[in-house]
């Protein structure tokens, strides 16, 4: 008889640690093929599994190995149907007939696993921090749920809780000894048999008499329910963080921009979906582009089509508002924006994105990030100076009056997630008080 | 079919097993193999798992407890890749040389395959292991996983002493070396008991906290004014070093000049779990056909007493075929000699050959043919013989027609392989020869050796290749392993290829700090 264990139930994912280990030797690796294979899809899909190549670098596990291509070597193989002793065949890779060469076999060292969604992700966001996140959200509770916190001795009617008041009741009851229903039945039986029976001991039926009679004035004295045993139910008011996020992603796309602008401006987007996506049970997409007008469109349009026309950056930002004040109440949303341009825009159409900001867009937003798309040229003469398209400059003075408001420039790809950080990354809270 | 067989009633009916009939079907299995087969096994710990931590099981070599290590995490996504793909299904067991004899089942089997897997693993593997004479002389059945527990334990203390880093740093390159981390010739000493390794690491920890530095700078006996006699000295110091030394993890735990305690020490785990390896690794062939043999011997036996239905005999006769395929060498499947068809087929040659031999068996067998008493020539075999030795001994004519063997001839630098032999009667003694060969672990694997080492002047570790066959080494592996020695020695590492026929050296390679 042997003995039987049942490991079923024990800790599933023994090599988890062992996982974790390899992952750590391959971060940089890994990163690098995660952001490659996001650039390429779509927004909402970049949220999944992916199969990343198993990285080279730094996971050989090298050995004194032999040379395939050295020496002499016998091999036996099952299955000679036509050859004799002295024949000669072809060498695989010279034009051989042979389905493998003997003994060799498919590499470990080239194959493509599957990184968990946790994975991809914690490799996207190693570090990163919502602003202010904990302090906004206490700032900005604003939808509240009921929560049971218990009994209390008044309330509103229908908050009674009729299980603890009959407890209530039921327990005076017993310490006052009201009579009990069986009690005064059976009286009233012993009364009526007796009165049958003739009016033979009418000094017993007397005295069941004022028994009886004091039972019911008792029964009435002693209430079955009394105000004292009422208990309601209390409901305090619960502080529920909204668990919902919606991201507009504003883009101007004006003849000005090119597929390099757009290609740009989408993976800024795709971090910041990404990004809410993690912080949040649900996060929504808006895709508002605007020439001289602004509507909002699918994500295929957004990132896609172009269309020409002159440039009127305040139409993306009324847009904006129509769709929060038609689907997004920013006291059920948590909103967030991020508008990618390259700034050209008209003088006095940035007096009035500028008043928008500041009359009503700031206050219904979270955080508000406007990224400028330049020139790879113009970056070096742009990069470090305030200086800048009249809407930078408009902006510039937003970014002064709100904190949840921040602007930064990019030129190529590899700025995009630096200036991601910057925009997104966790401050001291020694600067931003 | 026998007569009594409608009598009996069936082990078990339907797919579905529980822990009743598993044990139930246990007991009958039990009783053929003890009494038609006389196997003489291990107690046995049956372990029910999922097949995740099957996964979790493989990947970690095997073994029910192991040491973190990122290698493991890499084989765990490759192995679960495989499966998910549907490429390559899970083992249905897997079997650990440990007494008590530890064998998993997994959850997902049907009731049939897990009366299959009780009598592969538990009896057919269980028996081999403890008969066989190299796990004999060479493993510690009873003591392997209370070292593992040991070695998880130590590597963890150590990790959070040292830093991951620093153990990963030790574990990369004891890794890389543990194909010559292996004693082939003399048996290592026994692994010691808990109580043991526990004062051996009281002294170490002693002798860390009394170290005193001074000690170092008094000069020694021996050594002082004898730097004139060089070659005395060389051919003293190789003898005082025990050089050659074919295992490189030992040389270096013993004499590295640069490890911790802690790092020697781990150095020594994994020398230890290569050890027990050791002998699997020569025992493919033999192992797994053993335990084929008696799964297959077993199973016909119940059926044809009638406690195995129709239905499950099919299943178990579906994965058995399965198990024993063997594509010929042209077939898009064929990836090698499927060691579970050689051994079955050797074995049940054997038998053959035991009980009905032909006038040939009579010439190549003289001393089984016609014995009749298959078993005894098979419990022989299997206690006495590795695939090497197994295959040299018994691989008959008739198997080799069989299986239409053929040798080819493949010389590196010509442009085609050439046919040497086949399956007639010029070429069974080469096809068994060269087939013995090829499982000769000493014969095809590197041999390298630490040849010498100058411990007072520059430190200069010498290690030799002796090349066979004119088979060199794969250069960058070869590299990339030589730095790993060098991490462990501290010095410079050099390794010299020569020719074992001529004498000559081919090449030398030197372990250089990482090249950037």
């Amino acid at each position: 008889m042997p003995i039987f264990v049942d490991r079923r139930l024990n800790p599933k994912d023994k090599s988890l640690g062992n996982r974790q280990r390899f992952l750590r030797r391959v971060r940089a690796e890994l990163k690098r093929s995660v952001q490659e294979q996001i650039r390429a899809g779509k927004i909402a899909d970049v949220d999944g599994e992916h199969a990343i190549a198993m990285p080279a670098a730094g996971t050989g596990e090298p050995s004194f190995r032999e040379a395939k291509d050295s020496g002499r070597r016998q091999h036996v193989l099952p299955g000679n149907q036509r050859f004799t002793p002295g024949d000669q065949l072809p060498k695989p890779g010279q034009g051989g007939g042979m389905g493998s060469s003997p003994g060799s076999q498919a590499s470990e060292d080239d194959f493509r696993f599957i990184l968990s969604r946790e994975e991809v992700l914690d490799l996207f966001f190693e570090d990163l921090e919502l602003p202010d996140m904990v302090k906004l959200n206490l700032k900005e509770i604003l939808a509240f749920k009921p929560r049971w916190a218990g009994y209390s001795v008044s309330g509103a009617p229908t908050n009674i809780s009729v299980a603890r008041t009959m407890r209530n009741s039921h327990g005076r009851r017993i310490a006052l000894r009201r009579p009990k229903r069986e009690e005064i039945e059976a009286i009233l039986r012993e009364i009526a048999s007796l009165e049958a029976a003739g009016a033979a001991d009418r000094r017993r039926i007397a005295a069941l008499r004022a028994e009886l009679d004091r039972l019911e004035r008792r029964r009435r004295v002693i209430a079955f329910v009394d105000p004292v045993d009422i208990r309601f139910n209390r409901f305090d008011p619960q502080p529920q963080p909204n668990a919902n996020a919606v991201m507009f992603c504003l883009m101007d796309v004006s003849g000005s921009m090119g597929q390099r602008e757009k290609d740009l401006a989408k993976r800024f987007f795709v971090l910041l979906h990404l990004f809410l996506k993690r912080r949040y049970d649900r996060t929504e997409l808006v895709f508002i582009r605007h020439t001289h007008t602004a509507q909002e469109v699918d994500e295929e349009t957004f990132f896609h089509s172009t269309q020409s026309g002159g440039t009127v950056v305040s139409t993306a930002l009324e847009e904006m508002q129509r769709v929060i004040a038609a689907r997004y109440p920013s006291r059920e949303w948590n909103i967030y924006a991020a508008q990618a341009s390259d700034g050209d825009n008209l003088a006095t159409d940035s007096e009035r994105c500028l008043s928008l900001m500041d009359g009503e867009i700031m206050r219904l937003c979270q955080y508000f990030a406007y990224v400028e798309i330049i020139d790879e040229r113009e970056s070096e003469i742009f990069g470090s100076t305030d200086n800048g398209t009249s809407l930078w400059r408009a902006y510039l003075t937003v970014k002064d009056r709100w904190r949840n408001f921040d602007m930064s420039r990019i030129a190529r790809a590899s700025d995009i997630y630096p200036v991601f950080r910057r925009l997104f990354t966790r401050q001291p809270a020694s600067q931003r008080e | 079919m026998p007569e009594h067989a409608s009598q009996r009633e069936l082990l078990f009916s339907g797919s579905d097993w529980s822990f009743r009939s598993l044990s139930r079907a246990y007991d009958v299995i039990e009783a053929v193999a003890k009494e038609e087969l006389g196997l003489d096994t291990y107690p046995v710990q049956m372990e029910v798992i999922s097949s995740e931590q099957m996964l979790d099981a493989y990947s970690s070599i095997g073994m029910p407890l192991m040491y973190r290590h990122w290698s493991f995490g890499k084989h765990f996504l490759y192995r679960e890749l495989l499966y998910r793909k549907g490429g390559r299904g899970l083992a249905y067991e897997l079997v650990i040389n440990a007494n008590p004899c530890i064998v998993y089942l997994m959850e997902e089997n049907t009731m049939a395959l897990q009366a299959l897997v009780t009598a592969h693993a538990a009896f057919g593997h269980n028996h081999f292991f403890k008969n066989n004479y190299l796990f004999r002389q060479w493993t510690d059945a009873g003591a392997i996983l209370g070292y593992l527990d040991f070695a998880k334990g130590f590597i963890a203390r150590c990790e959070e002493r040292h830093g991951v880093q620093a153990v990963e740093a030790i574990l990369d390159a004891a890794h890389a070396l543990m194909e010559q981390g292996v004693f082939r010739y003399r048996r290592p000493p026994r692994l010691s008991s808990a109580k043991q390794r526990e004062g051996l690491r009281e002294r170490l920890d002693y002798e860390e906290r009394s170290y005193n530095d001074l000690w170092r700078t008094i000069p020694r006996l021996a050594e002082g004014g004898k730097a004139d006699e060089m070659e005395d000295g060389v051919a003293e110091r190789k003898r005082a070093l025990n050089l050659p030394e074919e295992n490189l993890l030992y040389f270096l735990e013993k004499n590295s000049l640069i490890l911790e305690p802690w790092q020697r020490e781990i150095l020594r785990i994994v020398r230890v779990i290569a050890q027990y390896f050791y002998p699997q690794r020569q025992t493919q062939v033999m192992n797994e056909g053993c335990a084929t043999f008696v799964h297959y011997t077993i199973m016909n036996a119940l059926f044809d007493q009638g406690r195995i239905g129709e239905g499950a005999m099919l299943e178990i006769l579906r994965n058995h075929a399965n198990v024993v395929l063997q594509p010929g060498f042209d077939d898009p499947r064929f990836s090698g000699i499927n060691p579970y068809a050689l051994g079955l087929d050797m074995m049940q040659d054997i038998q053959r050959i035991a009980t009905a031999p032909t006038a040939e068996d009579r010439d190549w067998f003289p001393e089984i043919a016609g014995a009749g008493d298959w078993r005894a020539i098979l419990l022989e075999a299997w206690a006495n013989h590795r695939d090497e030795s197994f295959i040299r001994q018994f691989l008959s004519p008739a198997l080799i027609r069989k299986w239409r063997m053929f040798v080819l001839s493949d010389t590196a630098s010509e442009r085609f392989y050439s046919v040497a032999s086949i399956h007639n009667e010029r070429g069974y003694e080469q096809i068994r020869s060269a087939l013995a060969r090829r499982y000769d672990i000493g014969a095809s694997h590197a041999d390298i050796q630490v040849v010498d080492v100058d411990l007072l002047g520059q430190r200069h570790l010498r290690l030799q290749h002796t090349i066979n066959d004119g088979i060199l080494l794969e250069n960058d592996s070869c590299d990339a392993t030589l730095r790993h020695i060098r991490t462990l020695w501290g010095y410079d590492v050099t390794l010299q290829g020569v020719d074992a026929q001529t004498g000559a050296t081919l090449y030398e390679r030197s372990g250089r700090q990482s090249p950037g």
